[in-house]
């Protein structure tokens, strides 16, 4: 009972719990990620959801991962590789077994260990540890089902309602071994529960029981402290996922315009969180459309812009597909409109809960005709909000509709996210044209950014027609004449290079020459960043160069392509923005990291390829 | 409006010059429209700037570019769902879709019967012609069983859509017919479309002189439509025919055309037409009447008030916004959970 299991300080430590799709890992890992935050760590968030519902319980089809990385300074991924992992079944641990770190630490629940249990997971023997060659990790069998039973059993809670707490119970023990606080999930227990006494009395009390019991087994090898991080900039901090992220950052800029925010959209994984985000914003007065296909979302978005909202539409890859044509007509009708998509693995269906990066083509190209858009990618959770605003920014002040990619990852990644403040953000002025303006003409432009001017219905004077035709180059009339629509083409194709002034230089993380220059772009940041850091930190010549600018590039690239003896681009697709670069560049040498797997990069993997690069002649 | 201002048909032609074919029904729609919104813009006070006609593809919405109002020319099949997002952005504008057969029913069929459904508040104006005309006679889903096209050689061999059989099945609340070459008919719909606050689709069986010529003539032709259609007017008798001697009763759970003064049927059997009743089996019966068992109905058939669309969404935001404690994206991004590093 004394003695103590021995502490070690680590600067970060990884952890992942799994279980049952419906065993609520989801939650425990959120709870355990806030209470980290709360504490002052820095902390990297990550849930690996299954694309099934409720596959059939206990089968690995079912298993639900919810990956956090927390630390005392910077963290910017959710880690390769767990020290500790808690599996709630068999399934879980066979699963997630291959995640967890060479001799970490692995949680598991005893009572689910069954010979029933064992099977469903498909173990051949009954030593899970033998079969899976895990005898050199430090396995902890806990009883977690028994105990929570045992510590609820005067509770008067139904049995389905205990064994819905046993993730509490398991949540306590983890807290033990990461000596986190446990007042600010108490916290959490008593507003969720406000009117329900008896749930958060034995929530409270199983999540103690949980960090009493591992406290008095003598079988957790050994605690981690983290100490808050020291540099965290002062100020209000809460958690924020992609997803969310983006649905703010769009209020944002609807409120910084002036103009109503109008989302027409279809529910798609794993997107759909931002219509789900708007919905809920009616009291920013926000309209959320959930229409009846994807092309429908779109053309309400279409329709709403040239009345005179901020309008937007969200999907993923397969919805982008169906909305190719509109996209074309939002550009040759020269309206605003920001579609987001939260890129997944593809093609088709492809892998609905995975990440990828491989729209990259089909936003720049996918569509007929010569038809440029201005497209953008967020590259951590929270400037998703940053970048969404900018979409905003760019869509209603150069008059021409913006893309902006996000991913499965940073999507629904959390992090700790240093509140801003509204009037820190620049202002949004569309050229809108005033009521009874006189000589109005619909697409006669503005010569800084080649605007045509936005005119509602409604207003005096300025009665005009738009649509999918091509467009006299001043009067916006139909016209077929041949000069004129070279004339239009070219114009716009300029409208989106012209965006190129408003838009900030290409900037690197290192030196401004050396041996190699990681490119990537979007959602891979936090990882190639991670993984260039590690590289300088022993000495190594290796530069990040992260692009959230991708049409158009920013000015300064060729001369950044130009500092470095040797290229790597790295993406989760084959090889698209390397081939847009050989493109653009074709002075260049680009040498290529590729990864579709549904997941996101490693940070081991990228140093072990840098390294190989380096060394290579 | 100014006081006392009112609008001409001249106010509502616009500077370009109108290209469909010489002897093309939409030539008289586009007249009856022109001549229908001063007469509107009249009874409900609605300024020219108010209107916005919005198409997809197809000869008939090339329509936006010939009325001097906003405009929006759209893709093939889109114009509901333009439309909606058009009300929805501003619920002020009096909204105007120009459709056709293979616009509206086929690759646009699914935004169609969802605006119904939703009943916002736009007036649809489905030009049926049983053919696709701009791309050069191929038949539609609405050409008639057997129809000879381009692409059906030997006949088609699916069976046609009837508009109103589908806005009804969509639960459309407002559903009216007219023809091409009538007139003053089409503008007086137009305006019963106008004043109704919902979905309104107004079906306009259109010639089209080249690929699909007389397609209509048998009911609408003039020797024959006295006695081949019939106008209903909401509270009139179902009377039709040359003799106005012809009228429509309820013989078990069908209509039956009787004449009057024959077989014992008096003027006081004859059906009343209530195109307010909710209870939606006798309009669909009166539209999907056809000849030659039956005069093809004209007028407005269904009239039925119901909430719409565009006041729900408006009034739900306006509802929530009332009691709303976050006013601000800065009140929204310090909500709910927060910590602050000191």
């Amino acid at each position: 009972m004394d003695k103590k299991a021995k502490a070690i300080e680590r600067d970060d430590v990884v952890i992942r719990f799994s279980g049952d799709s419906g065993d609520g890992m989801q939650l425990t890992g959120t709870l355990f990620s806030d209470a980290s935050a709360l504490f002052g760590n820095s902390v990297s968030t990550f849930p690996d959801y299954p694309s099934e519902i409720r596959a059939p319980q206990g089968t690995v089809a079912g298993v639900s991962g919810f990956q956090v990385n927390i630390g005392s300074s910077k963290v910017h991924t959710p880690g390769d590789y767990c020290d500790v992992l808690v599996a709630m079944n068999p399934a879980a641990l066979k699963a997630n077994v291959k995640w967890v770190k060479p001799g970490g630490m692995i949680i598991v629940d005893n009572d689910t260990f069954n010979e029933k249990g064992l099977l469903r997971a498909g173990f051949k023997t009954n030593n899970p540890v033998e079969e899976l060659k895990i005898e050199d990790y430090k396995v902890i069998f806990a009883k977690i089902t028994e105990l929570t039973k045992e510590s609820l059993k005067d509770s008067g809670l139904d049995n389905k309602s205990v064994l819905r707490s046993k993730n509490m119970f398991a949540l306590g023990m983890v807290y033990y071994i990461f000596s986190r606080p446990l007042n600010f999930t108490e916290k959490y227990f008593e507003t969720k529960f406000k009117k329900k006494p008896e749930i958060v009395e034995a929530n409270k009390k199983v999540l103690r029981d949980g960090f009493n019991y591992a406290g008095n087994i003598q079988a957790i090898p050994n605690t981690y402290q983290i100490s808050p991080a020291s540099n965290t900039p002062k100020g209000i901090y809460r958690n924020i996922n992609g997803n969310t992220a983006v649905a703010w950052g769009l209020i944002a800029a609807s409120e910084k315009s002036g103009l109503p925010l109008f989302c027409g959209s279809y529910p798609i994984t794993p997107a759909t969180e931002i219509l789900i985000e708007l919905a809920k914003r009616k009291d920013l007065g926000v309209k959320t459309l959930q229409v009846e296909d994807e092309i429908a979302g779109i053309c309400t978005a279409i329709g709403a812009s040239f009345a005179g909202n901020f309008a937007v539409t969200t999907t993923s890859g397969p919805g982008l597909s169906l909305k190719s044509e509109a996209m074309g007509l939002a550009v040759i009708t020269e309206l605003p409109l920001v579609i987001v998509d939260v890129q997944r693995g593809g093609p088709s269906t492809g892998l609905p809960t995975k990440t990828e990066q491989s729209d990259l083509f089909q936003v720049l190209f996918g569509r007929n005709g010569e038809c440029p858009m201005i497209v953008i990618a967020a590259s951590t959770p929270s400037n998703c909000f940053d970048y969404a605003f900018i979409a905003g920014k760019l869509t209603m002040e150069h008059m021409t509709p913006v893309v902006l990619l996000t991913d499965g990852y940073i999507a629904n990644g959390t992090e700790p996210w240093k509140v801003p403040s509204m009037k820190d953000y620049p202002s949004i002025n569309p050229p809108i044209v005033a009521e009874g303006t006189t000589g109005f003409m619909s697409y006669a432009r503005d010569e800084k950014r080649l605007a045509r001017s936005w005119a509602f219905p409604g207003k005096k004077g300025i009665m005009h027609r738009v649509g999918g035709l091509e467009k006299d180059f001043l009067k916006g009339s139909v016209s077929h004449d041949p000069i004129n629509h070279q004339r239009m083409t070219d114009i716009r194709a300029a409208k989106v290079e012209r965006v190129q002034e408003f838009i900030p230089q290409q900037e690197v993380f290192g030196d401004n020459e050396g041996d190699l220059l990681v490119i990537g772009w979007g959602g891979t940041y936090g990882h190639l960043l991670t993984a260039v850091q590690e590289m300088r930190d022993n000495g190594k010549s290796v530069t990040l160069c992260q692009f959230n600018y991708l049409n158009p590039l920013p000015k300064n690239v060729k001369e950044i392509l130009g500092s470095y003896k040797k290229i790597v681009v790295c993406e989760l697709n084959m090889g698209q923005f390397a081939n847009y670069l050989r493109m653009n560049f074709q002075e260049y040498n680009y040498l290529q990291f590729n990864k579709v797997q549904g997941l996101p990069f490693t940070v081991v993997e990228l140093v072990e390829k840098f390294n190989q690069i380096l060394e290579s002649k | 409006m100014a006081e006392n201002f009112k609008y001409t048909p001249q106010d509502f032609k616009s500077d370009q010059e109108v290209r469909w074919c010489p002897g093309c029904g939409d030539h008289a729609v586009l007249s009856a429209v022109q001549r229908a919104l001063p007469e509107i813009s009249d009874a409900l006070n609605y300024d020219i700037e108010r209107y916005v006609f919005v198409s997809g593809i197809g000869c008939s919405s090339r329509f936006p570019y010939y009325v001097n109002t906003f405009g929006f020319h759209g893709i093939h099949g889109r114009a509901s769902a333009i439309s909606t997002g058009v009300k929805v952005a501003n619920p002020k504008l009096s909204v105007w879709q120009i459709t056709g057969d293979g616009d509206a029913l086929a690759i646009g069929g699914n935004h169609f019967i969802h605006a119904v459904r939703r009943n916002i508040d736009i007036n649809i104006l489905l030009f049926n012609n049983e053919i696709y005309g701009l791309t050069k006679g191929q038949y539609s889903p609405t050409s008639k069983l057997g129809s000879i096209t381009k692409t059906s050689p030997f006949g088609t061999v699916e069976h046609p859509f009837r508009p109103g059989e589908l806005v009804i099945g969509a639960q459309g609340k407002f559903f009216a017919r007219s023809i091409d070459v009538d007139v003053k008919l089409t503008s007086e719909i137009m305006i019963e479309a106008a004043k109704h606050d919902g979905t309104s689709v107004v079906e306009i069986l259109q010639n089209c002189v080249i690929y699909n010529d007389k397609t209509h003539s048998l009911v609408i032709d003039k020797e024959y439509r006295e006695d081949r259609t019939i106008v209903l007017r909401h509270g009139e008798k179902m009377i039709f025919g040359k003799n106005r001697d012809k009228g429509l009763i309820l013989s078990g759970i069908s209509l039956k055309v009787v004449t009057i003064g024959q077989g014992g049927f008096s003027m006081d059997d004859i059906l009343t037409h209530d195109a307010f009743e909710a209870n939606p089996g006798v309009h669909m019966m009166l539209a999907n009447m056809a000849y030659p068992e039956f005069p093809v109905a004209l007028g407005v058939i269904r009239n039925v008030k119901d909430s719409t669309y565009d006041d729900n969404v408006r009034d739900q935001v306006l509802e929530v916004m009332k009691t709303a404690k976050i006013k601000s994206v800065d009140d929204l991004l310090n909500s709910g959970e927060t910590w602050e590093i000191k």
